[in-house]
Formats: structure tokens, C-alpha cells, sequence
């Protein structure tokens, strides 16, 4: 009874939190422009969307395209910067240790207006115009904090073992690095890689601080602008909609091949 | 392997430039007028105006409340998955994580559509379930995290010696689980009292929070009251960070 009473509990908590997901993948499938009239059944607005064929057009496809590149970017840097400096604090000790760690916990706990302002105010102090690389900028600033986490704890887990044992059989320091130490921090690194890029992807309040007065839109700032003029560009439910089902697919490949490893691992 | 220590570099001057020097200018441009002067004014202004000031108080409420439902609902559910005779897996702590997918701005606005369609005035009520609709998971994922790392011996050892289970759970498994509970609070608190867009979606624009105050005078040109309105949520993360203990390492790691 109490089993079944607390099965219950979560599965409601999350039917409530899909709520809103599954009605924007509801509207997506019906014509109306406001979201929430449903206006029969009908694939139109797919259909616009590979077209080309809606309203904001070329606007709408260049935010699609600037939010998945600043993301791509992002994630990148942040992966290869956080990466290195996990492995340098890793060998640090004491208070050198401590403040790095206190500093890489700065852009985690600091919410998005002040990130966002603060690297406004920078890019004004340092007279930098404001446009595609502050943004990507500012989005490895929030993001690489998270590549840390990820990959510190895999570090810890390695047997240091290895790496002498790889030198002692002649391997060159680059070569041992590259062959055994690297391997053994991939899952780190690719799980930091997917949380940063998901950051990114969400981002609004720093994008929105940080991108100048080029006109520069990703999808969110682009929702925000869309949202205030009061019309909601109807190809976004569906846009949504392939992008979550996207996601979910990486999901489950990635899941699946963690467990084929740790399958395989067990049986070793 | 130590000479490896200088790896740290690049990302220690990355954070330098980007993480404390913006930090400082914060405070710089807090205390100068627009002519670049030392003054206090603005950092007065602030007291004076009363508009910024109640927004600031209703932002405190909104967020202190949103905090506590996030605390009151996510910490079952946070000790249910984290418990195994429940049956769940790691697949559901992730699915809990997954709404973050979609758009925050357009999950907002679908969540606002969702309470007009049931009735629902737009206004506090809805800028309340809103905002634990959005923070809910940053709630459950540290607690969840440091229920899971808990070694259950001490919990077991309560009941050889003959503890309830409610006995247990109040003097054993909760205060252990305090670090993950100050995570998640520190999680949820500052970005509810800050933000922006999403309030203003919530309530058809007829609530303001602290975050749309600073957004509004950074974008009208007021860099120098936009940095000083930025200083006071500043000191107030510090106050936060100082009573939860800022210990929150390792807790938001590894969510996929």
C-alpha cells in the first residue's frame, strides 16, 4: 500500500510537469495560430516548418540555426577548458585547491540576471562590441562549471597505476596521456558536454544581456520578442515538439551504450 | 603527474577575466555616477525608491514561497526515488530533468495558457505554481543525489537499536540530508528571486520581480542604478550562501 501510494505521488508529480510539453506537442498538430485552439487535426504546421513557409521566416530559421551553433560551440570550449582545468585541479592541493573550486562554484550559484549583467558590464568596460562571441562567451562562462563537476569525480575513480604502468612500458608521457588517462575520462566529459549543451540551449537571460544591438536572436530571445508583440509564431509548437523527441533519442543511445559498457565491464 | 597542476591556468585566468572581474564591476559601476565619480546615490536611490524596494519585498515572498513548495513536494519525491524498495531507477530522476528540453520561455507560456484554459486568473496563484513547475527538478536532483550517496548502515544501525521508522527518518536520513537540502534550496531561491520574462509570462505582465527591475534599467541606458540594484541581489546571495553553508559541490554534477 505504501509502495503503491508513493508510485502514485511521483507519477502524478510528473504528469504535471510534462502538462505543459504534452500540450505544446498537442497544438502542434493543429492549425490554429493561438496556441490552445484546437482547429482539427492537420500536419500544416510541420509542413511549414521544413518548408520554410511561416511567419518571422528567415527570422525564425536563423535563430534556430544561431542557437544550435552558439550551443555546438559552447559545449565544445566548455568541455575541452573544464576538462583541463578538472585535470589541473585534480593535482592541486590545499588552498590553491580549495579557492578553485570556491571560484568554479561562482557562475553556478549565481542566478542568470547577475552572470548576464555583470558580463554586460564587462564588455561595456572593456569596449568589445557585443554580438556572436560574447555570447558564446558568456554561455562557456555558465557552462564550463558544470564539465568540472562531471569530470572531477571520474578523476578520483582512475587508478594512477596505469599511467606509470603505461610509462614503465614505454609509452611517452603525451602518449600515455592520450591512450589511457583521456579514455577513462570520456563518460565525464560527454556527460559535462550534453549538460552544457542543454544550458546553453535553454539559455535566455544571459543571451539576452549579452548579444548587443546587432539584431542577433537565438530561439529564446526570438520567443521572448514574439511573446511581447503578442503572436506566438505557430511553428514553434511543432519546432519543440522534434526537438525534445530529438533529445530523447540521444538519451536513450546514450544510455544504452553506458549499460552495453558496464555490461561488458561486469562480465571482465 | 603534480607538474600537471599548471594545466589549472587557462581556466583560472578564464575565470579571472569572466567570473570576478564582472563581479567587481558590478561594484564599480554601483558607486560611480555617470560620469565616472565616486558616489553613494545610487545605492541610495534604491532605499528611496519605492517602486524597486517593493518589488524587491514581494520578490523576497514570491521566492521564500516558492522555495518551500519546491521543498515540501520535491523532498518525497527526491526520498522515494532515491529509495530502492520503491522500484525506481535512474531513468526516472533523468525524466524529471527532461521537461528542460523544451524551451523555458515556451514551457512558461504553455503553463500560462494551461491555467487560462482551467480557469484560472493569472496572478500570484499562477506565478507560484508556475515557478515550482520550472524549479521543481533543480529541488529533487541534489537531494535525490545526497540520499543516494547515504550510507544506509546508519539508518539500519537506528533500527537494530530500535528506532521507528518515523524516528529514523527525523534523526537520521534527514539530518544527513541537509547538504542536499541547502543545494537545492540555494538552487531554487535565487533564480526565483531574479527572474525575469518568466514572471511577467505567469501574469500576463501584471507581476513584476526583482529581476525585470535590474533588466529594465540595464536596457533604458541606467547602467550605474541597473549595477547597483545588481549589488543588492549580490549581498543577498552572500547572506544565503552564508546561512545554507555554501557547501554544494559535487551536488549538481552528473545529471545525465
Amino acid at each position: 500500500m505504501k509502495r503503491f501510494l508513493a508510485r502514485i505521488y511521483v507519477w502524478v508529480l510528473l504528469v504535471l510537469l510534462y502538462a505543459p510539453v504534452v500540450f505544446i506537442a498537442v497544438c502542434s498538430f493543429t492549425e490554429s495560430r493561438v496556441m490552445g485552439n484546437w482547429t482539427g487535426f492537420s500536419f500544416k504546421l510541420y509542413g511549414n516548418l521544413f518548408g520554410g513557409v511561416m511567419q518571422g521566416g528567415s527570422a525564425l530559421l536563423s535563430a534556430i540555426e544561431n542557437t544550435l551553433v552558439i550551443a555546438l560551440l559552447a559545449a565544445l570550449f566548455s568541455m575541452l577548458l573544464g576538462t583541463l582545468a578538472a585535470i589541473g585541479i585534480h593535482n592541486l592541493r590545499g588552498r590553491k585547491r580549495n579557492t578553485m573550486q570556491l571560484l568554479n562554484n561562482i557562475p553556478i550559484v549565481n542566478p542568470d540576471v547577475i552572470t548576464g549583467v555583470s558580463l554586460f558590464l564587462l564588455f561595456v568596460f572593456l569596449k568589445v562590441s557585443q554580438g556572436y562571441v560574447t555570447v558564446v562567451l558568456a554561455h562557456i562562462t555558465f557552462c564550463t562549471p558544470f564539465v568540472v563537476l562531471n569530470v572531477m569525480p571520474r578523476l578520483t575513480q582512475i587508478n594512477p597505476n596505469t599511467y606509470e604502468a603505461a610509462l614503465d612500458l614505454g609509452a611517452t608521457p603525451a602518449q600515455a596521456f592520450a591512450k589511457v588517462l583521456v579514455p577513462q575520462l570520456v563518460p565525464g566529459m560527454v556527460s559535462g558536454f550534453i549538460l552544457a549543451f542543454t544550458m546553453s540551449l535553454d539559455d535566455f537571460a544571459v543571451t539576452f544581456f549579452t548579444r548587443g544591438t546587432i539584431g542577433l536572436d537565438t530561439l529564446s530571445t526570438y520567443i521572448y520578442t514574439d511573446a511581447r508583440k503578442g503572436g506566438l509564431t505557430p511553428e514553434l509548437r511543432p519546432l519543440m515538439t522534434l526537438i525534445f523527441l530529438l533529445m530523447l533519442v540521444l538519451l536513450v543511445i546514450v544510455n544504452v551504450r553506458a549499460n552495453r559498457r558496464n555490461k561488458i565491464e561486469v562480465e571482465k | 603527474m603534480s607538474k600537471r597542476s599548471t594545466w589549472v591556468l587557462p581556466y583560472a585566468i578564464f575565470l579571472a577575466v569572466f567570473v570576478v572581474l564582472p563581479l567587481v564591476l558590478i561594484a564599480v559601476y554601483a558607486f560611480q555616477d555617470n560620469s565616472g565619480h565616486f558616489t553613494l546615490g545610487n545605492v541610495l536611490r534604491f532605499f528611496s525608491d519605492s517602486d524597486a524596494v517593493s518589488t524587491f519585498a514581494l520578490s523576497l515572498e514570491v521566492a521564500i514561497e516558492t522555495t518551500l513548495l519546491c521543498l515540501l513536494l520535491g523532498y518525497p519525491a527526491a526520498w522515494i526515488l532515491a529509495n530502492k524498495k520503491f522500484g525506481f531507477t535512474t531513468v526516472t530522476i533523468v525524466m524529471f530533468i527532461m521537461p528542460m528540453w523544451v524551451n523555458a520561455l515556451l514551457r512558461t507560456l504553455a503553463t500560462a495558457e494551461l491555467f487560462s484554459i482551467l480557469g484560472f486568473t493569472l496572478g500570484k496563484g499562477t506565478l507560484l505554481f508556475g515557478m515550482v513547475y520550472d524549479f521543481l527538478p533543480f529541488m529533487i536532483y541534489p537531494i535525490y543525489n545526497m540520499l543516494l550517496k547515504m550510507d544506509t548502515s546508519y539508518s539500519e544501525a537506528a533500527e537494530d537499536l530500535g528506532a521507528t521508522p518515523v524516528q529514523v527518518f527525523l534523526k537520521v536520513t534527514f539530518p544527513l540530508s541537509l547538504p542536499g537540502v541547502y543545494s537545492g534550496i540555494l538552487m531554487v531561491f535565487m533564480p526565483t528571486m531574479s527572474t525575469f520574462a518568466i514572471s511577467e509570462f505567469l501574469t500576463n505582465g501584471k507581476i513584476k520581480l526583482f529581476g525585470t527591475i535590474i533588466q529594465e534599467n540595464i536596457n533604458s541606458s541606467m547602467w550605474n542604478y541597473g549595477a547597483a540594484l545588481s549589488l543588492v541581489m549580490l549581498v543577498l546571495i552572500g547572506l544565503t550562501s552564508l546561512v545554507t553553508g555554501g557547501s554544494r559541490d559535487t551536488n549538481v554534477g552528473g545529471v545525465v
